[in-house]
């Protein structure tokens, strides 16, 4: 395979997992707006929302401070020069699709081809009638739908692990961001710690990872910290949680490890196993007591060097 | 006084007799449903095409006419016999003209069209290409005029691009209207890809060892003719590749892979002569792989069409091909071409001077339709200003009749009304010559309009040649 295609479908996979993180942070920001205000109003849990997908500065460049639903609407679902937003996520993952189109199922580019075609008319729709849920909704039924045409119809070869690679790494890396915001930003003052609203934005992280009810289902009982992070980080039945995201990655470098033998080095698929290791050590409470947020920020420090693997064995077409 | 390839006064000919009573009995309800059908499709399968510089929708889609062209066998065989002999005239013109340069010695077309043209790359003389093929896919223009009338408009040797809607406008056809396949006799298109990728390695360099590999080089996504160039390397199986994912390395071409390096063997370009190799031509070429002219002089690559292969097919060229076939040949010319005169001649300028109003101007090197003057549809003022144009540079205009393009049958919106129409046909040339049967057909959807181009209000249509 040409190393641009597998680059390619490698930024696809991640583009489309990444649409979907903006349109989970879009659907927590409408139930929190429906919900008794906190502290300082929703104004406040918008910004939150802004700091979880590390857009505050450019948001406020484009916005200024006018921190309103509709401006976060625009931000996070339409507008363009947010690399993260929807629009921006489809669009690449749709171009990125056309480029490799060849290594494409018809299926898979008609899902992600028909996802790019109705953005383009939901563009043009007057914004009164374009709902939140609406949107949400928009971006969850065209990533499923692009994801089961994937599964549905696609080779099981290099390309589909690339694909994977990509959605499994960008969900790892999303995950951990989502978790360190909420431990630094979202947790202002020490003295909340334990209290009903750190309960509560606990909550708040299990909404926007769409996890709230697969939690209750796997732990049952309060909501604590613990349990959330647990959840998030280390239990292999919850889809979203850095030992589920990492463990796949590592089984699609494995798979393109077998596939292309001594022809390739597999620098990537070590480090990533090593990695797993490392975080299959640690349990709930070696983590806090490491400290959470110390622990994430090594965490996406090795996603990025796996990345970084990935980069230097396949797409750089070494001689 | 257009040729009704259709009707021949009240009576339906022959070619078009079972499409009569469809379109008889087909409520405009459904054809309008049909008509929103295949427009989705085609939006949704990507079959859309930018028009350079136009801005406005970058995802524009070329009108798609659903009443199909239809040609009974014993016209293609004519038409076939002629496409074949001028691609092989072309070839051969080519072959001479990058070696002895016997058709300019004969005194049969002038050393200057020849040596002075832009297109002839010095860089290549002397060197054959694999089975002496310079142009693989020869795309030949050709309009009709009469029953038995057909004539060539233009002959593209480099890159001829719209084989893809040939494709996919017969796949649409048959899924929206299968019946119309099953009731008759309709010979299929669809192993084109497949001849193509025969053709192209069967041109593979004598240093290929084994199975030859065969890729499409790409502009990229940008290029308004993407999509087809992603459709064919799809239906073909092999890699579509840019520039910057090739390499020269001893002698040899290599493309980039997850697992290193791979030899590739024939390069279907569809980029330019002047972006192919910046230490060649152009050095400012982004598109193009360095050092690749090297590899392919010293037979370590093949490339489709050949470097060069642009010099037998410019308008001024055009009026020797007859020429050449007798040349060549030693046959006379199946297909006829347009009368054309050369403004770089005297006699030929003081005639076409005197009758701008009732001719066709065309830039020698112009194409898609840019450029030129229709006499008869221009007003005083552009015929005046086209006339300085050609004051200024004689040497840049040719001047051809306004044809009497035949009309085929469309869709309009009152049920059918004749619209005049031209024929692309796709002849590849390898170890042999070998033609589908069926080509683009394009068609000027405007009443009156003689202008097929996309870029200009034109659309498609698919193609049919009744077996027998």
């Amino acid at each position: 395979m040409l190393s641009r295609t597998a680059a390619n479908l490698f930024w696809m996979g991640r583009h489309l997992e990444r649409a979907e993180t903006a349109a989970r942070l879009l659907d927590v920001g409408a139930r929190i707006t429906l919900l008794p205000n906190t502290e300082e109003g929703y104004r406040n849990e918008w910004e939150s929302l802004l700091r979880a997908s590390g857009a505050q500065g450019p948001f406020a460049e484009r916005y200024g401070d006018a921190i309103t639903q509709e401006n976060i609407e625009s931000w996070l679902f339409f507008d363009c020069d947010n690399p993260s937003s929807v629009a921006s996520c489809i669009e690449k993952a749709r171009e990125g699709g056309r480029i490799v189109r060849t290594a494409l199922t018809s299926q898979v580019w008609d899902a992600l081809n028909t996802a790019y075609q109705e953005l383009r008319q939901l563009r043009t729709a007057s914004r009164a009638k374009l709902d939140m849920a609406m949107l949400t909704d928009f971006t969850t039924r065209h990533s499923s739908t692009v994801r089961g045409a994937i599964n549905a119809t696609q080779l099981r070869n290099d390309g589909w692990h690339f694909i994977n690679l990509g959605y499994s790494l960008e969900r790892a890396d999303a995950t951990s961001r989502l978790l360190d915001v909420k431990y630094f930003v979202l947790l202002p003052r020490v003295e909340f710690v334990g209290s009903g609203l750190d309960n509560y934005q606990w909550q708040v992280i299990l909404r926007a990872l769409s996890a709230h009810r697969a939690f209750h289902w796997a732990y049952g009982g309060d909501i604590t910290a613990a349990k959330v992070a647990d959840f998030l980080i280390l239990n292999g039945e919850s889809p979203r949680s850095l030992l589920t995201s990492l463990y796949e990655a590592v089984w699609n470098l494995d798979g393109l490890v077998r596939r292309y033998g001594d022809s390739a080095p597999a620098t990537a698929s070590v480090k990533a196993r090593q990695v797993l290791e490392s975080l299959m050590a640690r349990d709930i409470e070696a983590i806090f007591d490491e400290g959470l947020h110390e622990f994430l920020t090594w965490f996406i420090g090795e996603i990025s060097a796996v990345s970084n693997a990935v980069n230097e064995d396949y797409f750089s077409g070494r001689m | 006084m257009y040729y009704n390839e259709m009707m021949d006064g009240a009576a339906v000919r022959a070619p078009y007799a079972m499409l009569s009573d469809w379109v008889a009995t087909m409520p405009s309800e459904i054809r309008q449903m049909k008509q929103a059908e295949a427009e989705a499709l085609f939006r949704r399968i990507g079959i859309t095409f930018a028009v350079y510089g136009e801005g406005g929708d970058p995802d524009r889609l070329i009108p798609f006419d659903m009443m199909p062209r239809v040609f009974l066998q014993s016209e293609w065989r004519k038409l076939e016999r002629g496409i074949k002999q001028r691609a092989r005239a072309l070839n051969a013109f080519l072959r001479d003209v990058y070696s002895r340069g016997e058709i300019i010695r004969a005194g049969r077309i002038p050393a200057r069209l020849v040596y002075q043209n832009e297109a002839y790359e010095k860089a290549v003389v002397g060197f054959v290409p694999p089975r002496g093929v310079f142009s693989h896919i020869v795309g030949i223009d050709i309009v009709r005029t009469g029953r038995d009338e057909f004539f060539v408009l233009e002959d593209n040797c480099r890159t001829p691009s719209g084989v893809s809607y040939m494709l996919e406008n017969r796949e649409i056809m048959m899924r929206m209207f299968p019946a119309l396949f099953r009731n008759n006799r309709i010979e299929p298109v669809d192993q084109y890809p497949e001849l193509l990728r025969r053709t192209l390695a069967s041109v593979a360099p004598a240093k290929c060892e084994g199975t030859p590999t065969v890729v499409i080089l790409t502009p990229g996504h940008f290029n308004s003719a993407y999509y087809e160039h992603s459709f064919l390397a799809n239906l073909m199986g092999v890699e579509l590749v840019e520039g910057s994912d090739l390499f020269v390395d001893g002698g040899f071409v290599y493309m980039r892979t997850t697992q290193g390096p791979k030899r590739v063997d024939v390069i279907y370009r569809r980029i330019d002569d002047p972006f192919l190799d910046p230490l060649c031509f152009r050095k400012d070429s982004m598109l193009g792989v360095p050092g690749l002219m090297d590899v392919y002089r010293s037979g370590g690559v093949s490339i489709a069409s050949a470097p060069g292969a642009g010099v037998a097919d410019d308008k001024a060229v055009y009026t020797f091909v007859p020429e050449m076939i007798r040349f060549y040949l030693g046959e006379e010319p199946i297909l006829q071409n347009v009368q054309t005169w050369t403004l770089w001649k005297d006699e030929d300028y003081k005639y076409v001077m005197a009758n701008l109003k009732d001719l066709v101007v065309k830039e020698v090197h112009g194409s898609g339709g840019y450029g030129m003057l229709i006499g008869p549809k221009a007003s005083t003022e552009e015929i005046e200003h086209f006339r300085k144009l050609i004051e200024a540079n004689p040497g840049n205009y040719i001047a051809q009749p306004t044809l009497a393009l035949s009309t085929s049958p469309t869709f309009v919106d009152e049920g059918i009304a004749p619209r005049h129409v031209d024929l692309r046909p796709f002849c590849l040339c390898g170890d042999r010559v070998e033609l589908v049967q069926g080509g683009l057909t394009r068609v000027a959807l405007r009443d009156g309009s003689l202008v097929v181009n996309s870029s200009q209000g034109g659309g498609v249509k698919d193609t049919w040649v009744l077996s027998e």
